[in-house]
């Protein structure tokens, strides 16, 4: 036996170096695991920030952005988040101000600066594909279901698209708002047709004029000096004076007439 | 022996399910040994999440025969120390003179006035421990550390340190012969 080791050797003058050290075991502070968990994505903490139309509930964790929710929803947020993605929620000690600054930019007038990174484990390859679509429409802009099926190599795909857009666990950061029945009316949303139009209008389109267009059948507006037809938010076809100006109910209407698509909203 | 035998097959059969479980299992010596290198609570902890958040990267990314043969306890000890290491490099603790310039010891803070006699009295006996730890040279006292304070096995404690078990052996029994010779240093000085 060796007479230095204090734990062989407890009685032998060693028992208070033996228990002052042990004694200097230190107790973890309570907020260590749910950091932990936060960091790797187990767990999720949010916070409120100024949304386009109203207080946006953002949930995150290490991954990234996992949720949003409208911010009158606060009481119900926690119970839907866990019944969908099985992890606790609990408000934010402090906000996180990268994350915040990233929302805040995104969501601001210049929509410039690095996207937020969004974590969007249980969605599908299509679901992101959808996701991914979405966020390049530009802000003030729409383009229907068809659209999106069509840009990702699936025209018949449509329904499909609706459904992805409709589980989108991020709304107003990913901006499944932009996209709009193939009639081009303003038709579903998860928080309501109302916080659709109000998303729009923040971003300075206009819901009613859109909601006109539908009704009459326009799909596209063509410009008699270029002979391009766009989608009509499309910034090219907004440029374009009243004067230059003719409406087309379809992409085979305008073809006959001479005209050939936009590049940037690529109506066809 | 690992103090939590089944965990090594639960992470690797579903790491997100007993994840947390290791976090419960682990977080005190993670915690306690870090607190020992960087000497600051908050720092500390930092050091904590970053060992937990690197454990479980690297746990995701191994084959799971791998993850199930893992001894834990010294894996995690060792990705501690290093990280802890680091950041002590990076921001080192602010000194502290074991005695002032007479050779008398400092007098340990008062405690505050609310405070039970009984936890005072064992803070300024913490106080006075981690003051003779921090003390000893760097590779004394990480051995003593792992060895008396968190009460690895000798065999662990070597993995832990990169050094064959006669060292570390050697290390500790230094480290405990120097702590116990500043003990009594102070005891014949003030009497308890």
């Amino acid at each position: 036996m060796n007479r230095l080791d204090i734990h062989d050797d407890p009685d032998g003058g060693w028992r208070e170096l033996a228990e002052g050290l042990h004694g200097l075991r230190a107790e973890p502070p309570p907020t260590l695991r749910p950091a932990v968990l936060e960091r790797v994505g187990l767990a999720d903490a949010y916070v409120t920030v100024d949304g386009p139309a109203g207080p946006l509930l953002v949930a995150y964790n290490g991954r990234g952005i996992s949720a949003t929710a409208p911010g009158a929803e606060e009481a119900g947020f926690a119970e839907r988040f866990q019944a969908r993605f099985r992890r606790p929620l609990r408000p934010a000690d402090r906000p996180p101000a990268t994350l915040v600054a990233q929302v805040e930019r995104l969501l601001g007038p210049g929509r410039a600066g690095r996207r937020p990174r969004y974590d969007l484990r249980g969605t599908s390859e299509f679901e992101r594909a959808v996701l991914a679509k979405a966020q390049e429409i530009p802000p003030g802009q729409v383009r229907p279901y068809a659209w999106v099926a069509g840009e990702l190599g699936r025209p018949a795909a449509v329904r499909a698209v609706g459904a992805a857009l409709g589980r989108n666990p991020v709304p107003v950061l990913i901006p499944c708002h932009r996209v709009v029945g193939s009639d081009g009316r303003l038709t579903g949303y998860a928080w309501g047709v109302g916080y659709k139009r109000a998303l729009l209008a923040a971003e300075g389109a206009d819901p009613d004029e859109l909601e006109r267009l539908a009704r009459r059948g326009t799909r596209f507006f063509g410009s008699d000096t270029t002979r391009i037809y766009c989608y009509p938010t499309c910034a090219n076809a907004r440029r374009t004076t009243d004067r230059h100006l003719l409406r087309f109910r379809g992409a085979a209407e305008a073809a006959a007439a001479g005209y050939r698509p936009c590049l940037a909203c690529r109506p066809a | 022996m690992d103090t939590h035998p089944e965990l090594p097959a639960r992470l690797a059969r579903d790491l997100d399910g007993s994840f947390d479980e290791l976090v419960g299992a682990y977080q005190r010596l993670v915690f306690g040994l870090a607190l020992r290198v960087v000497a600051d609570r908050a720092d500390a902890e930092e050091v904590a999440q970053d060992t937990f958040e690197r454990a479980y990267w690297a746990l995701a990314g191994y084959q799971a025969e791998r993850v199930a043969a893992m001894r834990l306890r010294p894996w995690l000890a060792t990705i501690t120390l290093n990280l802890a290491r680091n950041r002590r490099r990076r921001r080192p603790p602010p000194a502290r003179p074991l005695e002032d310039g007479d050779g008398r010891p400092l007098a340990v803070a008062a405690p505050a006035a609310a405070e039970p006699a009984a936890v005072a009295e064992r803070g300024q006996e913490r106080e006075l421990w981690a003051e003779l730890l921090a003390g000893l040279p760097r590779g004394w006292r990480e051995a003593v550390v792992l060895r008396h304070v968190e009460g690895l096995p000798y065999a662990e404690v070597a993995e832990v340190l990169g050094r064959p078990v006669g060292t570390v052996k050697t290390h500790v029994h230094r480290g405990v012969r120097q702590l116990r010779e500043l003990l009594e240093a102070r005891e014949e000085r003030v009497p308890r």
